[in-house]
């Protein structure tokens, strides 16, 4: 088989290295889906590789393969753009490469041994080289350590290229968000006895997905609304400083939504409360701000399906993180809901709807590259499977959501609110009728989910492969358009 | 191009974002530095290790409004006496045998984690032990083979066999005692406990 359009040899360092990047994240998302797909069995049916490949197992797998997976993502996404953005080629490719490979090496290494070795003995040997039983952060030290390596480097080839280049707003804030998320990881690396002050950094994750992640997507999608509409730059940089300024602001002490019930102080239960509570606004103005874009611009662009993955992820930020996370961020209600299937629930669609969704949009902007720059517009052959795709993609999502919150629901009244959260209150919440109805659809609506994925891959493996647009054809980009193509 | 009025200007809000940002972190990290003393172990939130030789309760202060943690009489754990330095060694090795064990991927511990398995904040307070007397002897048996000892109330789902040893599960069992003693703002609420000698 030939790729006739394919042409990444004559890509530049860093779309080179973005590419390798989403091969990898697309990759990782199918392991996502893939374990996902057992735990949720699990529910269903206990004895499922019962003492060979347990739960906790399966779900670190599931989760782990999710965060790296967007980690990917990211990285990619950045390299994708940089280029653009400092209008210079990118610095330390040969690094950037090779901290690629070692990342990828320790990613095989890490999956291997948690499927193989799974547990060890009680010792910090088990926590070094196993894994470190925590939950998000379960990566063993070792590959704590590799990964920080590997997030320096790339920090440097991205600071060293804007230093070369051009210095813009993104470039500021990306830069600045990037020093947080290496120094946040870092803060979660020890032992202690004491869980609850374990438990206090361990929300470091807080401050990962609910800052520092928020405000790098906000830097990609001010890139992507400038690459796929000719937003002015003046506008979506403004944008990006409302963005970082309405997320940090209610986003660092809404963290005390994570500390109502660890041992930590009562006027956390305000703080957390309060400040939680605001956390949604900036996610409305995401949504105004995408819409309010397209629709200036008529929704005309080039890359239709790019264009519908970034609206997506305006719509499932706002209504993941923003609604789902609203919902249970009270500490009156938070009470009940806390360690039940209502936060699964909110994780589900917070993950996939904020953090997914503009990662495949920069799969689709990569691709389209990768095919020669060819429309993908209205005129691309096959758009059925995007299309399809992307409906069947953000139904499963929504339909796991919805289900795990009818489970939550039953979870809250039965066990925390009636039974008082004991053991056998647990059990009777687990066996209600509608708890395992709720289970049952969301192990339906998870196939869903894959039969998108398994869609998504293939039209990114061929979407535009058949079109015969010059590279330079009449249609070129938006006039505001900064220089792309080199 | 126009001017934009201040409000809507890029410079406005680059440095609103600036400081903004620094002045949440600012706070963050005052409140931190209280609350880490607060949550110490060996303050008033967070007991000391050797609390694992008293008895404990879980009972409703209604000036609170919620349940708290009393702390009691001698009832020592395995029936020795252990001070702070042992107290904390044994519950160390519980904590550290929960992350290898990977314990937390089903369950919940002060509510985070997996919910495939029962929250264990009061695990040592259940009344799924039976009785005060056995409670102890129970637990570590069934941490060694939960295959045979575990009960799934119905549900098919049973905890599997992590190669527990003895020396491991009696630090789990002490180090669950002692969370139990840890004030956790009413969390689990209206939590049902197990009776023990000195209950009204
Ligand atoms: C894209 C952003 C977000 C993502 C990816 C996300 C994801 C998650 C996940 C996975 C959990 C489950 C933690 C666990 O128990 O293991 C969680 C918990 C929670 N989230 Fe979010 N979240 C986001 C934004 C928000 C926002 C904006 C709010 C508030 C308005 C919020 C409120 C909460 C609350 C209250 C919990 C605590 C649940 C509990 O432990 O009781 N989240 N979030
Ligand atoms: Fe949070």
């Amino acid at each position: 088989m030939k790729y006739s359009k394919t042409d990444y040899s004559t890509l530049s360092p860093g779309k080179k290295l973005a590419v390798k990047y989403f091969v990898v994240a697309i990759i990782l998302f199918g392991a996502q889906l893939l374990f996902g797909a057992i735990a949720g069995a699990q529910y269903l049916h206990p004895g499922l590789f019962y003492n060979t490949l347990d739960f906790n197992v399966v779900r670190m797998v599931h989760i782990n393969a999710m965060v790296v997976w967007m980690l990917y993502g990211f990285i990619g996404s950045v390299y994708w753009l940089i280029e653009d953005e400092a209008q210079t080629e990118l610095v330390g490719y040969t690094l950037g490469n090779l901290a690629f490979w070692i990342l990828t090496l320790a990613v095989t290494v890490v999956v291997a041994v948690y499927l193989l070795v799974q547990i060890g003995p009680g010792n910090q040997l088990s926590l070094w080289l196993i894994n470190e039983g925590r939950e998000y952060i379960e990566a063993p030290r070792w590959a704590d350590i590799g990964i920080v390596i590997c997030m320096l480097i790339f920090f440097y080839n991205v600071s060293a290229t804007f230093m070369k280049g051009r210095w813009t707003g993104i470039a500021g804030v990306l830069v600045l968000d990037l020093v947080a998320l290496a120094g946040l990881y870092l803060a979660g690396m020890f032992y202690t006895p004491n869980i609850s002050i374990d438990q206090y950094w361990w929300w470091v994750i807080h401050l990962w997905i609910e800052a520092t992640w928020e405000v790098l997507v906000g830097c990609i999608m001010a890139w992507a609304l400038m690459h796929l509409l000719g937003t002015p730059r003046r506008i979506v940089q403004t944008w990006l400083y409302i963005e970082v300024a309405l997320m940090f602001g209610p986003g660092i002490l809404g963290l005390g939504h994570h500390y109502f019930w660890i041992g930590t102080p009562e006027y956390w239960l305000t703080i957390g409360g309060f400040f939680s509570a605001l956390e949604p606004i900036p996610l409305v103005a995401m949504v105004v701000h995408a819409v309010y874009d397209a629709g200036k611009h008529d929704f005309k662009n080039r890359n239709h399906p790019a264009m519908a993955w970034l609206i997506a992820h305006a719509f499932g930020n706002f209504f993941g993180a923003g609604v789902w996370g609203f919902m249970h961020t009270l500490p009156q209600i938070n009470l009940y809901t806390h360690g039940t299937q209502w936060s699964a629930s909110h994780g589900h669609l917070a993950f996939f709807g904020a953090y997914a969704s503009i990662n495949i949009a920069m799969w689709y902007i990569a691709v389209q590259k990768l095919r020669g720059d060819v429309p993908f517009d209205s005129r691309l052959p096959h758009a059925w499977r995007w299309k399809w795709a992307l409906a069947l993609l953000n139904i499963g999502v929504l339909g796991m959501t919805l289900a795990l919150l009818v489970s939550g629901y039953e979870q809250s009244f039965i066990e925390r609110a009636i039974e008082g959260s004991t053991w056998a209150g647990y059990f009777k919440a687990q066996t209600a009728k509608w708890f395992v109805q709720g289970m049952w659809w969301r192990q339906f609506f998870g196939y869903a989910t894959i039969a998108g994925y398994l869609l998504l891959v293939w039209d990114l493996a061929t979407i535009g492969k058949t079109v015969s647009q010059p590279a330079s054809g009449a249609d070129k980009l938006p006039a505001h358009q900064p220089a792309v193509s080199r | 191009m126009n001017k934009s009025p201040w409000w809507a200007s890029e410079s406005f809000w680059r440095k609103t974002a600036v400081w903004v940002t620094a002045g949440m972190l600012v706070v963050l990290i005052f409140l931190t530095f209280d609350t880490v003393k607060k949550i110490t172990a060996g303050s008033q939130r967070v007991p000391p290790y050797s609390v694992i030789n008293k008895r404990i309760y879980y009972r409703l202060n209604p000036k609170r409004g919620f349940m708290e943690p009393i702390i009691g009489d001698d009832a020592p754990l395995f029936g020795t006496r252990l001070d702070e330095v042992e107290a904390e060694k044994l519950v160390s090795s519980g904590k550290m045998t929960i992350q290898a064990k990977n314990c937390m991927n089903c369950h919940t511990l002060l509510g985070n984690g997996a919910y495939y398995a029962p929250d264990l904040t009061k695990a040592w307070l259940d009344q799924g032990w039976g009785s005060e007397l056995v409670r102890e002897q129970m637990m570590v048996r069934f941490l060694m083979d939960p295959k045979t000892n575990g009960r799934g109330y119905g549900t098919m789902r049973r905890m599997p066999n992590l190669n527990i040893t003895e020396k491991e599960a009696r630090g789990i069992v002490a180090f669950l005692k002692w969370m139990a003693s840890i004030d956790t703002n009413g969390f689990p609420h209206n939590f049902k406990t197990i009776p023990q000698e000195g209950d009204q």
